[in-house]
């Protein structure tokens, strides 16, 4: 039984078919990159497996249960968080409070919240900044507050929007650490992302959507010499990198 | 903090009459501005209609006072459950379609100026005529005073219980939930708060605490009726308060109530007799100033002075201090 399995989503917007008949499953423990290129429903396919956004037609199982219909504070109980591309701290909270709020998810009392919120800032290297307000924050540390507060819900599943975007070569270098570290914690990962550079190295599953429809699933390897995925999102020069 | 109690406790003892009904005046008003403060301040959601449950706290009371003899002690806690359950209905009404900020609070006026029209026509309640309590003698169980130390003890009692609920909130899950809310729904959502739950508690714990302080201003004046209880001034006046001193803040309320109902004392003092109503003007021109210079209120502009001092002239980068 995979951990997370999609089925038939599809989103409509008016006529606008945003994410199109899309089936793909996440089994625990893995890496799958969600890629395709701008306008793909990418992001969208998040919405709706977080719950932000209810599916036309098509369901949702996390864990077995099926969570299409559930609020996204729901599936979060149950496991499953998302971050987001536009990075969403609480602008004036302290980062050990912005961290607090999703440690809340599992821990009742402020002083349990607090400790699992210092043992995640101490993991992201932020803890002494932890009085700071979350915006007076750079976008490298804005996005790794992004993923603190995820993993503080201590989700089984975490869905990354493009938290690798826009850095600097070597902040790419310390996220793909991350990443990996939290994988090797036993967290899945769902990741949007169009660094293929960090996507192929971090993936063991690669799911490619275009104009809304998947167009591949498969291994990194195997994604760079389909002629479909190479056509409408690699570009000829991918088959030869 | 004993100090402080129990010198301002002592102070009307020092005061002359007049001077104690202005300090009166700061503490309903900053009380009231703990009150807006739940929903505007921790959860960020405006109401512009707080004078409703403000009117339905002096309504519930007198009616039970004058109707069947109750005193106001429960009549206040009657009024301050119908003022919970009024604002989760308006809460949840507006809350289900998504309606936040200016809307919410343009939702929040609308069901305030239904009420005025109900009150104004519905002659059981007193119509445009009013209620009045009247007072004889000193009657705590009826929440009666000859003289103004008895109120100003018992205003300054529930400020207190404001100070003690906005350090509750600071300091536990709900407030910070709340506080999450404010800045950033969708987070707090996809970090697993209930944001409609946490919407309803702030409304509900609002209204309520916002209802007893209409049962206090309905003994205090000794008169209620729509027009002054439920217009647009009485709701900005609950709103003003926290807004000018520090959105979401411990001190922000007091802070406000104590410089700007000074300000409007002064005001009307000196210009009153030519120019009604001024006081409303300034309030006006320094909401204006605020928002534009100081969002974070009297507090947060404190606070910028005092980083800016400690850190021997240079900017402060990181207020180490919590919004």
């Amino acid at each position: 039984m995979s951990l997370l399995t999609v089925r038939g989503l599809s989103k409509s917007f008016g006529g606008l078919r945003a994410v199109s008949d899309v089936s793909f499953d996440v089994e625990g423990g893995s890496v799958v990159g969600l890629i395709g290129p701008n306008g793909a429903g990418k992001t969208t396919t998040f919405a709706l497996i977080s719950g932000f956004q209810r599916p036309t037609a098509g369901v949702v199982t996390f864990k077995g249960e099926l969570v299409t219909g559930l609020s996204p504070d729901a599936i979060c109980h149950r496991g499953l968080t998302r971050t987001f591309q536009i990075m969403q701290a609480f602008p004036k909270l302290t980062l050990l409070h912005n961290v607090m709020i999703g440690a809340y998810a599992r821990h009742r009392t402020v002083t349990a919240a607090r400790r699992r919120a210092l043992e995640v800032l101490e993991r992201f290297g932020m803890v002494e900044r932890r009085e700071q307000l979350a915006r007076n924050l750079t976008l490298a540390d804005l996005k790794r507050l992004e993923i603190a507060k995820a993993l503080a819900t201590d989700p089984a599943l975490i869905l990354l929007d493009e938290v690798v975007a826009g850095l600097t070569p070597t902040e790419i270098e310390d996220m793909v650490r991350l990443i990996r570290s939290i994988r090797a914690e036993g967290v899945t990962i769902l990741m949007i992302e169009h660094v293929m550079q960090a996507v192929m190295a971090l993936s063991e599953v690669i799911v490619v959507l275009d104009h809304g429809e998947k167009i591949f699933e498969g291994s990194p390897a195997e994604a760079t010499r389909d002629p479909r995925v190479v056509e409408a999102y690699l570009g000829e020069g991918a088959a030869h990198a | 903090m004993a100090v402080t109690v129990a010198a301002a406790a002592l102070l009307p003892f020092a005061l002359g009459g007049h001077q104690t009904h202005v300090m009166i005046q700061i503490l309903m008003a900053a009380y009231l501005g703990y009150c807006w403060n739940v929903l505007g301040g921790f959860a960020g959601q405006l109401s512009f209609g707080h004078a409703l449950f403000m009117a339905v706290g002096a309504y519930s009371s007198t009616l039970l006072l004058l109707g069947a003899g109750v005193s106001p002690w429960i009549g206040m806690i009657a009024g301050g459950f119908l003022a919970a359950a009024l604002g989760v209905f308006i809460g949840y009404l507006s809350f289900r379609y998504g309606i936040r900020g200016t809307y919410f609070g343009l939702v929040t006026l609308a069901f305030a100026e239904i009420a005025r029209n109900v009150a104004l026509n519905w002659n059981a309640i007193g119509g445009a005529m009013g209620l009045y309590i009247p007072i004889q003698s000193n009657d705590v169980w009826n929440l009666k005073f000859v003289d103004k130390a008895g109120y100003y003890h018992v205003v300054l009692g529930f400020l207190l219980l404001a100070l003690g609920v906005t350090a509750w909130l600071e300091r536990s899950r709900i407030g910070h939930c709340l506080l999450a809310i404010r800045e950033n729904e969708d987070a707090a959502r996809a970090l697993g708060v209930d944001v409609m739950r946490g919407k309803l508690l702030a409304t509900a714990i609002s209204a309520f605490m916002t209802a007893l302080g209409g049962t206090l201003y309905a003994h205090y004046v000794t008169f209620i009726d729509p027009h002054t209880l439920l217009n647009m001034n009485m709701a900005i006046e609950i709103m003003i308060y926290a807004i000018v001193g520090g959105i979401g803040t411990l001190w922000g309320p007091l802070l406000g109530a104590a410089v700007l109902v000074p300000l409007a004392e002064v005001m009307r003092a000196s210009l009153g007799k030519s120019y009604a109503g001024i006081h409303l003007v300034v309030y006006g021109a320094v909401l204006m100033a605020i928002v534009m210079f100081a969002p974070d209120g009297l507090v947060g502009l404190l606070r910028r002075f005092g980083a800016r001092a400690r850190g021997a002239g240079m900017p402060a980068l990181s207020p180490s201090a919590r919004s």
